[in-house]
């Protein structure tokens, strides 16, 4: 938003030693922000170097996780991670816009400040909170569901647990609950959805402010209801910013870790059904960088991270560039 | 619905009624999504409320966690822990957090400056538990301990880009007169920016500081292995040390509803730390906004 | 902005000088947790020497020993020599303690002891066996009343000393465990749901009906769960308890360096899924910016739980060592060195 302001006026230098100390000092510690860029790189390459080697890309197309046999294929953390993040996004962005436009459009200012806070505060809450709660207050109201379903119709829980155990899964199959723990990929997906609204919901609500007044008026001029000011004006001129948020929340939840791996059940399979216990690569490497054994097993959890470190940075990346694309527009 | 093409259309300024209740029951959905985001977070404040409080007495705060299995004891460790990391964590912060916002708002044709810009953005979003791994590479691994200091390295890391934005935001927010007038009057560059603009823009840069330190206050999973936690109270930046998330963590997942019970009043204290520290930043920069 | 600098660089220093005595850290084991955690409350009023013991599982306190990064790892499993091997430097085993790791279960309308058999455990691991009333469990149980629920099966996330035992158990005795599955810290599983820690499985287990887990006698006796007996390899069902465990190692040969599997014992009395625990360290305690003075306090820290520290064992269902054992943890303490000279 400081594109605007004139650039510094080129003023006659008086060079000064201190000048010259100061510029290197604060160039120097800048550089700071560089080096722990790179030292990522570079350290996350080399410790996960003999799992690069060893299985290549592969690493991130198959399906196994097994230590006794030193086989690792992160398909199905990759999948988990995938699957929760975009499940998430999906129940969170509806949900997002709506508190954005209830804040921008329909609160009066006496509503709309304490709700925008309450959003703030949301997005302040840490992880292990999260996971906390929905530990002890949504895994049980979870569990409920699920053995109401494993005992009420127990034909198809035993003709799916079968198929469950020979790797295969059915559509009726796929909303039966695998195991009655109330943990498992639902549930992370939940909670996830929760976390990552007020990414979406305060980058929303800024860029729906930013809408120019005369759209809005042109419509209402024209004898638009709200709605259809809202759903022909605004949502189309604040899309692009919109999107950018929504980017935004998703890099956070592809590395949202704790919470997960506090709910999820931690089973590195592909999931056979909404409630199955599965595994991201966030919360494999929360459960198993510690004890992880020096060689193979160690290099490919750090092989998750490098992993996640290249996609969050492509992530930010995207979001950036769309964010930078559409400021002028809205200035 | 079979009535409605028989009632006149042009009924109020011309609003047929499919557009009218359209527009009423997107109001509704719009009020109901609200209320589900905000539901949440009263619903974890109320939870954490009604089963924490009663843990929160003076032992939770003078006392160390008892042997697994007896009751009593509190969470000294895990307070003292946090506030050692915080401490180390907001010296990293500011120094290069500040310097940086210094840099790319002062320094804007600088060759580098959009480098530094586009790398701080990009590690504000890689994910907290990845940050762990490469400090525990980079000094876990060489000092050859847990330590402390390696969680105040891996937090104060994560707040850099938060400081960086906010301190580059308000610089710039300062008006270029006061840089002119600063450099009119035959003082340095240096002088200008650290003894005027520095100064003026100090109220936006603590409420940055503030914001980045709630923010990492609540981080668990970059600390798991690097202050690796502690039952003791310890003060040694070079020793293994607990905080509040980590022992959260730990309580939470725990199966013994002593650990359960203090974990739920760890997360009521931080949650409100974190809350209090938010409003107050917030409220502070106010003016600005 | 200078004053918060300076505040913050004085907080730094002025802890740096309040840190006084060295503590010892170590790490691992969550099976032996509840034991260690009063053991170090205890040692620490006598001898006021500070320990700091992490449960993060006996895998991270193998791998973490071996990085350096603590003063010893606790484990469940001793380490393979291909593992020893991977260390920088010479390391010894001690056996602080021996425990049982029970099938403990939460099953609607069941408050007995079930039966076990270990063939009946592999199954219900391997997912084959699916439903409590299955033929296999009440042909062990026919005075049981057992539910058509679905069993939960609930093992650990994390690499881990009793995922270790157990599996080194279960291999014993099923041939189709040993080549599906085998034993190690961690195994790919081929059902269940996971918990990261004793602790994690207990809590399972704790909060769902339906569920069997394999956890440490402590936790399933602190958080009141009920487990089964389990027939040993003489046909006898043992309740799993200080005795039967402690019987485990009775007529084993124990090598010298301590490392043994204790699992489906010959012994008639023995709770076939018993294990002794582990501390293990450096045998040269110079490394990294370790201080003789260092080095002797955790030797006599170590000397203490062999010795005195065992009257802990017994009252938190763990079995103390055998005399014997003792006696050869003990030769194993008196071979510590620093920087080569004896201690």
């Amino acid at each position: 938003m400081n594109e605007t302001l004139p650039r510094k006026v080129k003023l006659p230098r008086l060079s000064s030693r201190g000048d010259g100390i100061f510029r290197t000092v604060i160039i120097g510690l800048s550089l700071i922000i560089a080096l722990t860029f790179v030292l990522s790189i570079v350290l996350l390459g080399q410790q996960s170097w003999p799992a690069i080697q060893e299985f290549g890309l592969g690493f991130l197309t198959t399906n196994v996780w097994n230590p006794v046999t030193s086989e690792y294929g992160a398909l199905s953390l990759v999948m988990g991670t995938l699957l929760t993040s975009f499940l998430a996004l999906l129940i969170s962005v509806p949900l997002a816009i709506a508190s954005a436009l209830f804040v921008a459009e329909y609160a009066p200012k006496w509503l709309a400040n304490p709700v925008g806070y309450l959003v703030e505060l949301l997005a302040a809450v840490p992880s292990v909170v999260y996971g906390l709660w929905a530990l002890f207050a949504l895994k049980p109201l979870f569990q409920q569901v699920q053995l109401w379903l494993y005992t009420s119709n127990p034909d198809l829980t035993g003709h799916c647990i079968e198929l469950f155990n020979s790797n295969k899964t059915s559509l009726p199959c796929f909303f039966m609950p695998q195991v009655p723990t109330g943990l498992g990929f639902l549930l992370a997906v939940t909670i996830l959805a929760i976390m990552i609204l007020p990414f979406t919901a305060s980058v929303a609500r800024d860029v729906i402010r930013l809408v120019p007044a005369d759209q809005r008026e042109a419509m209402y001029a024209l004898g638009a209801t709200k709605w259809e000011v809202i759903s022909l004006a605004i949502l189309p001129y604040a899309r692009a910013g919109i999107m950018g948020g929504v980017i935004l929340a998703l890099g956070r939840a592809l590395g949202e870790t704790l919470a997960v791996a506090m709910v999820i059940g931690n089973t590195p399979e592909i999931i056979k059904s909404i409630w199955s216990p599965t595994a991201t690569m966030a919360s494999m490497i929360a459960n198993q960088f510690g004890d992880a054994r020096e060689g193979l097993q160690r290099a490919s959890v750090v092989g998750l991270g490098l992993t996640l470190f290249f996609v969050s940075v492509f992530v930010n990346l995207i979001a950036r560039s769309i964010i930078l694309r559409m400021t002028p527009k809205g200035l | 619905m079979a009535v409605s093409h028989l009632t006149p259309q042009l009924t109020r300024g011309g609003l047929s009624r499919g557009r009218k209740s359209k527009n009423a029951l997107m109001g509704v959905m719009i009020g109901l999504g609200t209320a589900l985001v905000v539901a949440p977070l009263i619903l974890i404040f109320g939870f954490l409320l009604i089963k924490g409080v009663g843990a929160l007495n003076l032992d939770f705060f003078l006392k160390n966690p008892a042997p697994e299995g007896e009751a009593g004891g509190g969470w000294a460790n895990a307070i003292t822990g946090s506030l050692l990391i915080l401490a180390m964590a907001a010296v990293l912060g500011v120094v290069v957090g500040v310097a940086g916002g210094i840099f790319l708002a002062e320094f804007p044709r600088h060759r580098l400056m959009p480098t530094i810009r586009m790398l701080s953005d990009v590690l504000s979003g890689i994910p907290a538990i990845v940050m762990g791994l490469v400090v525990y590479a980079l000094v876990v691994k060489p000092m050859g301990h847990f330590s402390a200091m390696a969680g105040g390295i891996a937090l104060g890391l994560l707040m850099v880009p938060i400081v960086v934005r906010t301190t580059e935001e308000v610089l710039k927010l300062v008006p270029l007169s006061v840089r002119e007038a600063g450099l009119a009057l035959g003082l340095p560059q240096w002088k200008v920016i650290l003894s005027i603009v520095l100064p003026a823009a100090s109220g936006g840069i603590i409420t940055g500081l503030m914001l980045a330190l709630a923010r990492v206050a609540g981080e668990a999973a970059p600390l798991l292995f690097t202050a690796f936690g502690s039952n003791l109270v310890n003060l040694n930046p070079l020793q293994p040390t607990s905080a509040l998330p980590l022992q959260i963590y730990i309580g939470a997942t725990s199966a013994y509803d002593e650990n359960q019970r203090l974990a739920q009043a760890g997360a009521l204290l931080l949650i409100t730390l974190i809350f209090v520290t938010s409003l107050l930043a917030r409220f502070a920069n106010r003016p600005r906004r | 902005m200078k004053k918060l600098l300076t505040l913050g660089l004085g907080l730094v220093t002025l802890t740096a000088a309040a840190a006084s005595a060295e503590t010892i850290t170590g790490a691992g084991s969550s099976f032996v947790y509840p034991l260690y955690t009063k053991m170090f409350a205890e040692y620490k009023k006598t001898n006021n020497t500070d320990v700091n013991y992490q449960s993060v599982g006996s895998g991270a306190g193998q791998q973490q020993i071996i990085a350096r990064t603590v003063d010893f790892g606790a484990s469940d499993n001793p380490m393979s020599d291909e593992t020893m091997k991977t260390a920088p430097g010479k390391l010894l085993h001690i056996p602080t303690a021996i425990g049982a790791v029970v099938a403990s279960y939460n099953v609607p309308g069941v408050t007995t002891q079930l039966q076990f058999t270990g063939p009946l455990l592999a199954d219900i691991y391997l997912g084959k066996v699916k439903l409590w009333n299955d033929p296999a469990i009440k042909k062990l149980n026919p005075d049981v009343t057992l539910p058509a629920l679905p069993i939960t099966v609930a093992r650990r996330s994390d690499g881990s000393g009793t995922t270790a035992v157990f599996t080194d158990y279960l291999s014993k005795i099923s041939t189709e465990w040993k080549t599906k599955v085998g034993s190690a810290n961690s195994v790919q599983w081929p059902v269940g749901v996971g918990g990261k820690g004793n602790d994690g499985v207990a809590g399972i287990v704790k909060s769902t009906p339906g569920s069997i887990g394999y956890v440490e006698l402590t936790y399933a006796k602190q958080n009141k769960l009920l487990f089964g007996s389990v027939q040993n390899h003489a046909g006898k069902f043992i309740v799993p308890d200080n005795g039967p465990a402690a019987l485990a190692a009775q007529g084993v040969v124990i090598p010298a360096d301590t490392r043994v599997s204790i699992t489906n014992s010959a012994n008639a009395g023995a709770y076939p899924i018993s294990s002794f625990t582990y501390v293990i360290f450096y045998q040269d305690q110079k490394y990294g910016n370790r201080t003789q003075a260092q080095a002797k306090e955790f030797k006599n820290l170590l000397n203490w739980m062999v010795g005195a520290g065992q009257q802990y064992n017994e009252p938190l269902d763990y079995a103390k060592l055998p005399a014997n054992v003792v006696n050869k943890a003990k030769t194993i303490l008196n071979s510590v060195t620093y920087g080569g000279a004896k201690l």
